[in-house]
């Protein structure tokens, strides 16, 4: 993963894709949000969703999936070439979180991160704050998820 | 028992729930799926991490967050889902075998223009630890139907 002195605003990576299938978005739900549209068929179709809807939880967890993966694809190649990797801390937290359309059973949806704010910390200085504005689109091009998140990177002069 | 609707939800403290006990297995299996990063999986990479040993993913701690607001109350209410989340601050780390109590506040209730039938509840949600420390506050909105919007639709 990258330091903090290497990330630009602006900033755009794809980072993945993912298909929710009915049997994934059943089992999310069954174990930490069984809401009725989420669970049937049935139920979803008659629902605001129009069909069995993924758990926003599910979507957002599914964002992490593919961001980890894609850091650790990135990790690999930069070890590869011979450079330090830079291990990233934890995030504070997240604001703007949008589940803009629902994500129905068969979607697949194209995760990406765009850098939007990159500031020292100002009690650990040894480490960057990032916000990014990470998105999910789905097979149509809509635009059905988005956040802000922000984590801690660490300065590579730290390092 | 009858199903709460958006009168049921006026501004001020809803109710405390809990306590949900989280087992190392549940964290370490939430982990391995959705966020395999070291701090949550790897007790020495963990130990060596800003949280400074093992700590349960954040998206797993929102997710049983959801999971104790459905068993609390969402689930017995006319819920129609919700918009998103307008803010969360993971403000210390889960830990293997934490008792979490959530306490809800409605923060604010409306009615919706759109849909003048629903509603809009913002709810912040808090959970503790069994030490009474708060590992994470929640701010998001969900939109429950108005008891009018109910009784239409059992007579139509």
């Amino acid at each position: 993963m990258r330091f903090f002195e290497d990330m630009q605003i602006g900033q755009w990576r794809e980072v993945g894709s993912f298909t929710f299938t009915a049997d994934g978005i059943k089992k999310f739900a069954g174990q930490f949000d069984p809401q009725r549209f989420h669970l049937d068929e049935a139920e979803g179709k008659k629902s605001l969703f129009g069909g069995l809807a993924a758990s926003g939880w599910h979507v957002a967890s599914v964002c992490m999936k593919l961001m980890v993966a894609d850091a650790q694809r990135q990790a690999k190649e930069a070890t590869a070439r011979g450079e330090k990797i830079a291990i990233w801390g934890p995030s504070p937290g997240f604001r703007e979180l949008r589940w803009i359309k629902p994500v129905l059973a068969g979607d697949t949806i194209t995760f990406a991160s765009e850098v939007e704010q990159l500031r020292p910390s100002s009690t650990r200085p040894e480490w960057g704050i990032l916000h990014a504005r990470n998105t999910g689109t789905n097979q149509r091009g809509e635009l059905v998820f988005s956040f802000l998140a922000s984590a801690f990177v660490p300065l590579r002069s730290s390092n | 028992m009858m199903t709460l609707t958006f009168e049921d939800f006026p501004p001020g403290h809803f109710g405390t729930f809990g306590p949900r006990r989280v087992t190392r297995e549940e964290m370490l299996a939430f982990a391995a799926e959705f966020d395999p990063q070291p701090m949550h999986l790897d007790e020495e990479a963990a130990s060596r991490s800003m949280l400074n040993g093992l700590s349960g993913s954040g998206w797993h701690l929102c997710s049983i967050m959801m999971r104790m607001m459905v068993d609390g109350f969402i689930g017995r209410s006319a819920s129609l889902g919700s918009p998103g989340v307008d803010e969360v601050r993971w403000l210390a780390p889960l830990r293997p075998g934490d008792d979490l109590t959530l306490d809800i506040d409605v923060v604010e209730a409306r009615v919706s223009r759109s849909r003048p039938e629903t509603g809009i509840v913002t709810f912040k949600a808090l959970v503790r630890n069994a030490a009474g420390q708060g590992l994470c506050e929640l701010v998001s909105p969900i939109i429950v139907a108005r008891r009018a919007g109910i009784a239409a639709e059992q007579a139509g």
